[in-house]
């Protein structure tokens, strides 16, 4: 036996041993997503059980070093690992931006100290991480932000807006574009790290179309950050002014996490199951919808392809770089376009905005949630100039 | 394995790229024979020094002389041929009938291996009785008749049929039309009496042939595996062939969206490079997403089909059902894009244009393929 083959063995027995059969469940709404941080609880024992299972085996971030808290998985064997938990359903045992986001720029960008004390922290679902980006006047053109640190020498006074930031409400910390040089757009940016509860930070809610609320705008009015959290341990990623560099490393991070390329519910077939649903309330699905369901299986199940030839490229440095914006454009509209088509197959069911049968409207606040998608991280829009440009080197874009 | 080339598979793509804009190029092969008419619709001397090459066999077995390669390799060769719209019985004949023959006796593969291998021999494949891929229908009847069969009813659009040395044909030993069992294939000498064909040129400037069997005699020995086994080696041979078409739709695509991306940056109006602007730029992109997306599903189903996986029928349908939306797509949009002279047969894009069309009707189009991953998914 390979020493590949041998530890999907393993991985398949202590999954096996681990993974409760609850956590093997589709996830159904917030509260089966497991954030971690200073104020989480736990919704069972099962999701307690299954977090800290994973997280005394390294496997909340399963490719991270070990000295960072992570399993220290080759790409091999971290590929093997999410098929297997794939092929249990196995949810994740505690989703985080400082997983998806802050912990690659702080691997890449990071200090020694400030990976041990930070990536740990995550690693170990400590602290819950947010992400001060887009300001009122800078949605697409993010650059142009206008949230202002001011020099104070050991420390910044911090005054601004962000909006869209994701469940600032809840948050613990937030890592944020401050711009630290007015006279310098590009290299006048720097990447902050603080914590949420300093004084003069504020939250308020935003509330969606789909009625729920998982941003916020974020007020900073005030807010003394200091620049350092002790020996090597700088309170910003990178350097000073050059936070724009962080910040567009991980838009990459961001476009391929919300792209869905790991595979899961958006590269799923949806047609069989939507028929079936269909013929146990009596329904019968239009022959026109079928073949609409049948042409979006085909191009769902070719996006899965593609998300696993991105993922196998991108560990060996084969993927173009400005790959994830392909995925995250083409990702995030068929995501869309599936959850059209749910609504659609759903019939007049689909709209029911409060019943218990659809655990409270969730077809069509989850319909109207995937809007956000082609529009969050970067517009679809955006993200067609990025490839015309950087891929197909076309010109004056 | 993951979605990429090994060293080996790298090398090969290298060398077969090279070679292929060499030799095959459009101007060299398609044109040249296009414009005198050829009634094959294709060059001997390249299809010999494809076997030179040793492409002509890769997927024949290492024992039958072949290279024993897969799916992937084939696909890279095909990958060259789309881009160069090469003409070339290397799909029909290395793809589809020796796919068919690996399932034949010691005496069938040793009769038309070594002719395959060498480049001497073109072999074609006829199922499809009316215009449209209906696989699941065949009428065409093979009764016994002494130690044989006696062959009776017809066939349409056989690719490269009256070129063919040896023609594979389904026909029904047992059951009625719409059955699934009762399927055998034969091997037809391309001299075998009472067979008459009606060659016509296609757009794409192929020749495909109606064929009559009109009480065609055949040995017992002219069977392809067993008699009423023939179905499951039709499945092998579609899917090999869905899988290779589909290869060659991605190198169609490519070639196409390659070059009007280009032409993008050469042709000016309104003083500025039509690059330039939005409208073109959004277009282009969102193609080059659908072409990136083609070729990904293309090298997952080939490697399937290599490990031998179950999952290698469904998405040898998602495959084809793919690249025929997206190679259609690169080809609608690099006319388009290239404005009027992309209406003139100077240009090359048009002839993208025609050879797309023609590979989506090839063994199921769009529509059909849907279809299928509807059925196979239990809908």
């Amino acid at each position: 036996m390979s020493d590949l083959e041998s530890f999907r063995a393993e991985t398949r027995e202590w999954l096996e041993a681990n993974c409760p059969q609850e956590m093997r469940e589709p996830v159904r709404d917030e509260e089966d997503v497991y954030w971690g941080g200073r104020n989480a609880t736990f919704k069972s024992d099962a999701q307690k059980a299954w977090f800290e299972a994973c997280r005394d085996k390294g496997y909340t971030v399963p490719a991270w070093p070990k000295d960072y808290g992570g399993a220290g998985l080759d790409p091999a064997q971290a590929k093997v690992l999410r098929q297997e938990m794939s092929r249990i359903n196995a949810r994740p045992p505690l989703s985080s931006f400082g997983i998806w986001m802050l912990g690659p720029a702080l691997l890449h960008f990071g200090t020694e100290e400030q990976k041990k004390h930070f990536l740990g922290q995550i690693a170990r679902g400590e602290i819950r991480w947010c992400q001060g980006y887009s300001e009122p006047g800078s949605g697409s053109d993010l650059v142009s932000l206008q949230t202002f640190g001011e020099d104070k020498g050991d420390h910044w006074v911090v005054n601004g807006q962000k909006v869209w930031t994701s469940y600032a409400d809840e948050c613990d910390w937030i890592f944020c574009l401050v711009r630290t040089d007015k006279t310098n757009k590009y290299q006048g940016i720097t990447f902050m790290l603080f914590d949420m509860e300093t004084e003069g930070c504020s939250t308020k809610p935003i509330k969606l179309i789909s009625g729920n609320s998982p941003f916020c705008e974020t007020f900073f009015d005030d807010v003394k950050v200091p620049k350092s959290y002790g020996e090597g341990i700088p309170a910003y990623v990178g350097e000073i002014n050059r936070g724009w560099d962080v910040a567009k490393y991980l838009l990459g991070h961001e476009r391929e996490m919300i792209s869905g390329a790991g595979g899961g519910d958006r590269t799923s077939a949806i047609g069989a199951a939507m028929t079936r649903h269909a013929a146990k309330t009596g329904d019968e699905l239009d022959p026109v919808m079928r073949a609409e369901l049948a042409m979006f299986d085909v191009d769902a199940l070719a996006y899965g392809a593609m998300g696993e030839k991105f993922l196998d490229e991108i560990k060996v440095g084969k993927a173009h770089p400005a790959q994830p914006n392909m995925m995250k454009y083409v990702g995030t509209e068929l995501n869309k376009r599936r959850h059209e088509l749910m609504m659609s197959a759903g019939g007049s069911r689909a709209l029911e905005w409060e019943s218990e049968q659809t655990s409270g409207g969730k077809p069509s606040r989850n319909w109207l949630r995937t809007k956000a998608n082609s529009i969050e991280g970067g517009t679809s829009e955006v993200m067609l100039n990025v490839i015309s440009k950087r891929i197909l080197d076309l010109p004056g874009s | 394995m993951p979605l990429y080339h090994d060293d080996d598979q790298a090398m090969l793509a290298d060398t077969a790229s090279g070679f292929m804009a060499e030799e095959g190029n459009i101007q060299k092969q398609l044109r040249h024979w296009r414009d005198r008419d050829c009634p094959d619709g294709f060059g001997h001397a390249l299809w010999k020094q494809m076997a030179e090459m040793g492409f002509t066999g890769m997927l024949v077995a290492e024992d039958d002389g072949g290279l024993g390669m897969g799916h992937v390799e084939a696909g890279i060769v095909l990958g060259e041929i789309g881009r160069n719209l090469t003409p070339s019985p290397f799909l029909t004949s290395s793809v589809l009938a020796a796919t068919a023959l690996k399932h034949g006796s010691d005496d069938l593969r040793g009769r038309y291996l070594p002719g395959l291998i060498e480049g001497e021999s073109v072999f074609a494949v006829a199922i499809d009785e009316t215009a449209k891929h209906r696989p699941g229908r065949i009428a065409t009847k093979a009764e016994k008749s002494g130690n044989g069969f006696k062959l009776t009813g017809s066939k349409s659009f056989v690719i490269q049929g009256a070129s063919a040395d040896m023609i594979v044909v389904a026909a029904r030993t047992s059951g009625s039309d719409e059955d699934e069992d009762g399927i055998t294939l034969f091997a037809v000498p391309k001299d075998a009496a009472n067979m008459t064909q009606d060659a016509v040129r296609l757009v794409d400037s192929s020749v495909a042939s109606h064929i009559k069997f009109d009480g065609v005699e055949l040995d017992g020995d002219a069977v392809i595996g067993e008699v009423n086994g023939g179905r499951d080696i039709l499945n092998a041979v579609l899917t090999a062939g869905r899988v290779g078409a589909a290869a060659e739709g991605v190198g169609v695509a490519s070639g196409a969206m390659d070059m009007t991306v280009d032409y993008l940056k050469q042709r000016k109006q309104f003083g500025r490079l039509i690059g330039e602007f939005q409208a073109l730029q959004h277009r282009a992109s969102h193609l080059y997403s659908e072409v990136e997306i083609a070729r990904a599903v293309v090298i997952k189903t080939q490697q399937l089909l290599d490990a031998g996986a179950e999952s290698a029928e469904l998405m040898s349908s998602v495959a084809k059902a793919k690249v025929a939306k997206a190679a259609g797509l690169a080809v609608k949009e690099g006319v388009q894009m290239h404005g009027g002279i992309g209406m003139t047969d100077e240009y090359d894009i048009g002839l993208y244009m025609k050879r797309d069309r023609a590979l989506q009707e090839f063994l199921g189009d769009a529509y059909f393929h849907a279809n299928r991953v509807a059925e196979l998914s239990g809908y």
